[in-house]
């Protein structure tokens, strides 16, 4: 009857509360969407889990077998470099997390600068794996590229143990499951980072600003678990058994 | 099997034998597979019979025009732990027997005769300790136990005798062996059961079972005229293993006299034995198992000796131990000594003679 | 026959006016759908393609195996013919069967939800299915493949010179395939229930996808990983796989296994969970032990995952872990067996008819039990040994998988075809249908059994001539039971056009895809249902009948 009233919430009002324009049609409310894209992206990591679990099941196999020329392996590998990355990624989780804080907050500037942050730290992390990777072409540590067991039968460094030809030539093996295996850690991180282009221009033009947090959410999981799958392969390929 | 009736399970083999429905039984473990294979077979048509007498007599008896309103029973946890528990009684047994049957299978007695047999694209070669060496065939003794140790040359390949009851796969890289002893001569099919490629059909051929006497004398005149042992010896000076393995005590390389089958310490403080596995293994990685004491100087022979020679090496660096030339020795004497067998039907393959139980002298039977 | 079909009067029976498939029109509405019914279409189309390439490779061996001689084929030949029959079927036509067209299309309707969590992933799985077949294709087209479809190494790696590479490639899109779908349901089952449709109201349908989409979730990507390390072996010779390099041969039987294994009960699974449904329509009756066959669904899928190495027996593995698998491979066959006598219970005290679902169910159950007999029959150490490779195993999992996986498949399509397109399918036909692949199937495959521990090995373009009367008789089923899966390829278009309107519920089914039109809608339901009553409640279906409101379509 007031003829002031502005406090009246019409139908439209309550139809854009409950089923906001980034609302599929098959979900029932705005909740169970994000609790079911939340859950595909954990058992999406999980089956990434399954496909790096073979990868190393086979290294720990084979570090088994020919421990000294894994360690050899190991000790040709830059730990500077690793460590550098290792930062980088942690580094790149915590900004990742910060946007999605951003996000939840509904800031745009904060959330568009974490994701670039990220990016960037993303980026810089794949340089530095290339120049490491072009590090161990030039020293012939490729595997297929004029592998070389010089090093680990006559090495430099006076503290290392030479080895014998034969257990020195299991290295090719530890050189192939490292690039393997960082190979596919990159790759992972350049998908990672497509998306996370694409999700940053969506999030100049506000698609992250007004409630729909859940990919920025989502990436975070995944972005998160590249960063987990790093943290394995750090230690199990750069730090155990290096020489005192 | 030695429970029912011997007579009857003598007519039930020979009759499906004669229909080409079963294999010649001519070793010693083939009755205990095959009594165990018709056990599992009547459990089989037990369950079948139940499961199908269930649905056939439930249809009947409950078809729509029978049984117009259903009943709807919620379950009986009764009836489920009985089918729960019951089958898997069976199924333990079955695993039971059969674990038992898979050892001895695959653990030969120390006392059989060894024979080698490398696979390769598309052929088996055979190697017989006295230096015989066949083709896609396998000339073997009766009643005499035999230790086949398997490799390849290239790609998986399996090497199976039927009529035996044994198969084992053939792979490059690690010996695998299998173990039999034969009963009834005759010519059993010798197939490649792992497919290798365009040839692995024609991967085939025999194993000819013969007495004793017959196979001493195949024995005498097939030989190379070196045996195993001899040629590996010639190796060992020729690969120049005898320069650190002089078995002095100034020697580089450990003494390999006594050697085989011997446990040893490693210098992580393992131990391992020294079987042919390990031999093998020495030669062509040599670092990945020292020795204490010693270090790893010794030079990888990687892609210098092919698998025969391989075989050679092991052969003589085992003949190097005094009990395993007294195995060996005691076997050949054996044969040597043999009663010859009764006259009888050679048998070829499917469809064979009666069983004869003969063996070669006083080697207990497993 | 007496029967349970309740059809609407023919006369005046007409299809709803609009449905899923007349939504909309065009190619487009096709290619670029989010529906999962018209991806289960879509689906449907292309797994049957693939089985008629798989069907016609496997005539070609029984052809080639009537003589003993490698006549008819070269060797070369017939090496690539069982290798692509074998993998056409498995990943191209067994894997996605039922859950991708069955499943896909129930799923959502039987839990009561709109569509499945991630549409837009569900067709991105089948055109990942689609790619991965064309790359099969293309690689057949130039030349094929003959690693026969274990891609064993060496082999594989470096002893061929076929599209080793493009098939290992198809199969990995494949897989991603089914890890999509598989996420998809498990998802889907977990979230988007309709309110009161608890775990224990869920249909077994539904429990036995579950099942398999853990198992394809936790088991695919270990065969992407597999078959990644052998093109790289194949390519760069990275030496994982190379005794002279130091890898080990064995090492990819381990994986290539723990996939494979788990693959089979994939392949499975979603049969079983057909013949639940299947038995209790026809016989009235809520299944016998509706919890014990839930929980045997899921007991499978978590030992699936520990019994990979009984495909290694002889291959030099430790005796001791030998033990333990094959101890654990005859855990894995109970659960099996509890299910097939819950089935078996159900009959009891029901009213039971034998249309053709029904008769496809009987098939099951019997080929399914000796096909599982078998199976324990190979895990049994001592008896491997004699049995392994040799045909006594093609005739087990041709037993288990077309005695039993391809039966549940043709029962579920002749069950639900009717809620799919609105239309019956000829019933004599496809009872004569069922009866012939029955009886076809057991001549082609029994004689096996007995090729095998004959000793006759599995692979082989010729044979010695003794085992030649045994391999006739095979091939003379072969050519009956190709008829009888070729009588529904042709009279289920037929019945597109010609067959009687079947109305919401012809069987009469309890199950939340019963009670709506026939075709669906697209958006499935008009309203989200409520459930307030347990599955299989034939009580509440007499109730619901006796005071039906009509809805509108």
């Amino acid at each position: 009857m007031d003829s002031q009233v502005t406090a009246t919430v019409t139908q439209e009002d309550e139809m854009r509360a409950t089923h906001p324009p980034f609302m599929k049609h098959h979900f029932a409310t705005l909740s169970q969407q994000r609790e079911t894209a939340s859950m595909g992206m954990w058992v999406f990591l999980m089956t990434e889990i399954m496909f790096f679990g073979g990868l190393f099941c086979a290294y720990l196999i084979f570090r088994n077998w020919y421990l000294p020329a894994f360690s050899a392996g190991s000790n040709a590998l830059s730990v500077v470099f690793g460590t550098t990355m290792t930062a980088i990624l942690i580094l790149s989780s915590f900004t990742m997390a910060m946007a999605v804080y951003s996000a939840q907050m509904r800031r745009k500037r904060p959330l568009v600068a974490f994701m670039f942050i990220t990016l960037i730290l993303g980026l810089v992390f794949l340089t530095i794996k290339g120049v490491e990777w072009h590090g161990e072409y030039v020293e012939h540590h490729v595997p297929g590229m004029d592998f070389s067991i010089q090093a680990f039968v006559h090495p430099t460094n006076p503290k290392a143990v030479p080895l014998a030809p034969d257990m020195a030539e299991k290295s090719q093996l530890f050189f192939s499951l490292y690039f393997l295996m960082t190979g596919m850690h990159a790759l992972h991180m350049i998908i990672g980072i497509s998306v996370l282009c694409f999700l940053l221009w969506k999030a100049t033009k506000n698609a992250y600003t007004e409630g729909h947090v859940m990919p920025i959410e989502n990436f975070g999981l995944y972005w998160h678990f590249v960063d987990i799958i790093w943290i394995f392969l750090f230690p199990l390929l750069y730090l155990i058994s290096r020489y005192r | 099997m030695n429970h029912i009736s011997p007579v009857l399970w003598q007519f039930l083999i020979h009759w499906l034998q004669q229909f080409a429905i079963f294999p010649p039984e001519a070793s010693t473990i083939a009755p205990y597979a095959d009594a165990l294979y018709f056990t599992l077979v009547a459990v089989t048509i037990v369950g079948l019979l139940l499961v199908g007498g269930m649905v056939v007599v439930f249809s009947v008896r409950y078809r729509q025009e029978r049984h117009p309103q259903a009943v709807q029973i919620e379950g009986s946890t009764l009836l489920e732990a009985t089918w729960t528990l019951i089958p898997l009684g069976i199924f333990l047994v079955f695993f039971v027997w059969g674990a038992l049957l898979f050892f001895r299978i695959y653990n030969p007695p120390a006392n059989s005769m060894n024979i080698y047999v490398v696979g390769k694209q598309w052929m088996w070669k055979v190697e017989h300790p006295g230096g015989q060496h066949e083709i896609d065939t396998l000339h073997i003794p009766a009643g005499v136990p035999i230790k086949v140790t398997l490799i390849s040359q290239d790609v998986f390949h399996s090497f199976s005798i039927p009529a035996f009851r044994v198969k084992r796969e053939s792979i490059p890289g690690r010996y695998t062996t299998v173990y039999f002893e034969a009963t009834t001569p005759g010519r059993y099919h010798l197939f490649c059961t792992q497919y290798c490629g365009t040839g692995h059909s024609g991967m085939i051929g025999w194993v000819y079972v013969m007495t004793p006497e017959k196979y001493r004398q195949w024995a005498a005149g097939t030989t190379s005229g070196s045996s195993l042992a001899q040629n590996g010896e010639r190796l060992f000076s020729v690969m120049g293993c005898n320069a650190c393995h002089a078995g002095n005590s100034q020697a580089r390389g450990p003494n390999l006299y006594g050697l085989y089958n011997s446990r040893i310490r490693m210098t992580d403080g393992s131990t391992m034995i020294a079987n042919d596995a390990y031999i093998r293994e020495k030669i062509l990685n040599p670092s990945l198992h020292v020795p204490a004491g010693y270090v790893p100087i010794m030079p990888t022979y990687q892609g210098q000796i092919s698998e025969e020679g391989l075989i050679e090496l092991v052969e003589y660096i085992k003949s190097l131990d005094s009990r395993y030339r007294l195995t060996q020795m005691m076997n050949k004497s054996e044969l040597d000594s043999a009663q010859p067998a009764p006259i009888g039907p050679a048998n070829q393959g499917v469809g064979a003679a009666p069983l004869q139980h003969a063996p070669a002298s006083g080697v207990p039977k497993p | 026959m007496s029967t349970i079909l309740s059809l609407p009067d023919q006369t005046t029976a007409k299809l709803p006016r609009k449905h899923f498939l007349n939504q909309e029109y065009g190619l487009r509405s096709w290619l670029l759908t989010s529906d999962h019914k018209r991806i289960a279409i879509l689906y449907l189309c292309s797994i049957t393609f693939f089985f008629v390439i798989g069907g016609v490779l496997a005539g070609l061996i029984r052809l080639e195996l009537l003589t003993p001689a490698s006549d008819l084929l070269a060797t070369d030949t017939y090496d690539k013919v069982f290798s692509m029959h074998g993998l056409i079927m498995i990943f191209f036509f067994l894997l996605p069967s039922v859950p991708a067209t069955i499943g896909n299309f129930l799923i959502p309707l039987m839990i009561g939800a709109r569509d499945v969590a991630f549409p837009k992933i569900n067709l991105l799985s089948w055109y990942l299915f689609v790619t991965g077949g064309m790359v099969m294709l293309a690689m057949m087209v130039l030349g094929g493949v003959d690693t026969g479809w274990t891609f064993t190494v060496p082999l594989s790696t470096h002893f061929l010179n076929t599209n080793v590479v493009a098939a290992a490639t198809g199969v990995f899109i494949a897989g991603f395939s089914t890890i999509l779908t598989g996420l998809n349901f498990l998802v889907t089952i977990h979230r988007m229930r309709c309110p009161g449709m608890t775990w224990f109201r869920l249909p077994l349908f539904i429990w036995g996808h579950y099942a398999t989409a853990i198992l394809q979730i936790l088991g695919t990507p270990v065969l992407a990983i597999s078959l990644v390390l052998i093109i790289l072996e194949r390519t760069l010779n990275i030496g994982v796989f190379d005794p002279t390099k130091g890898g080990d041969p064995l090492l990819f039987q381990h994986l290539f296994w723990f996939y494979s294994h788990p693959a089979v009960y994939v392949m499975i699974l979603p049969g079983m969970a057909v013949m639940s449904e299947v038995i209790s329509t026809f016989s009235r009756k809520r299944v016998f032990g509706y919890t014990a066959v839930a929980f045997s669904s899921v007991a499978i899928a978590v030992f699936a995952f520990f019994v990979w190495e009984h495909h290694m027996f002889i291959m030099g593995v430790s005796q001791y872990s030998a033990l333990v698998f094959s101890l654990l491979s005859m855990l894995v066959a109970v659960p099996s067996a509890i299910k097939v006598f819950n089935w078996s219970m159900t009959l009891y005290k029901g009213s039971i008819t034998f249309e053709a679902p029904m008769l496809y169910a009987f098939g099951f159950i019997g080929l399914f039990t000796i096909g599982g007999m078998t199976g324990i029959m190979l895990a049994t150490l001592g008896m491997d040994i004699h049995l392994t490779e040799t045909y006594f195993v093609v005739a087990h999992f041709h037993f288990v998988m077309v005695g039993g996986m391809l039966m549940a498949y043709m029962a579920g399509i002749h069950f639900w075809w009717p809620k799919i397109t609105g239309r019956m399918y000829p019933e004599t036909m496809s009872q004569v249908a069922a009866m012939m692949t029955f009886i076809g199937f057991i001549v082609t495959f029994f004689p096996q059994f007995i090729l095998g521990y004959l000793g006759m090995p599995r692979r082989y373009a010729a044979y010695p001539a003794d085992f030649q009367v045994l391999n006739v008789f095979s091939t003379a089923g072969a050519s009956v039971l190709g008829i009888g899966y070729l009588l529904p390829m042709l009279y289920l278009p037929w019945s597109l056009v010609y067959g009687k309107i079947a109305g919401d519920n012809p069987w009469q089914a309890t199950g939340l895809e019963w009670q709506i039109q026939s075709p669906p809608l697209t958006e499935n339901f008009i309203e989200i249902p409520i459930m307030d009553h347990e599955a299989y409640d034939y009580d509440w279906l007499a109730n619901k009948t006796r005071h039906e409101v009509q809805t509108v379509g």
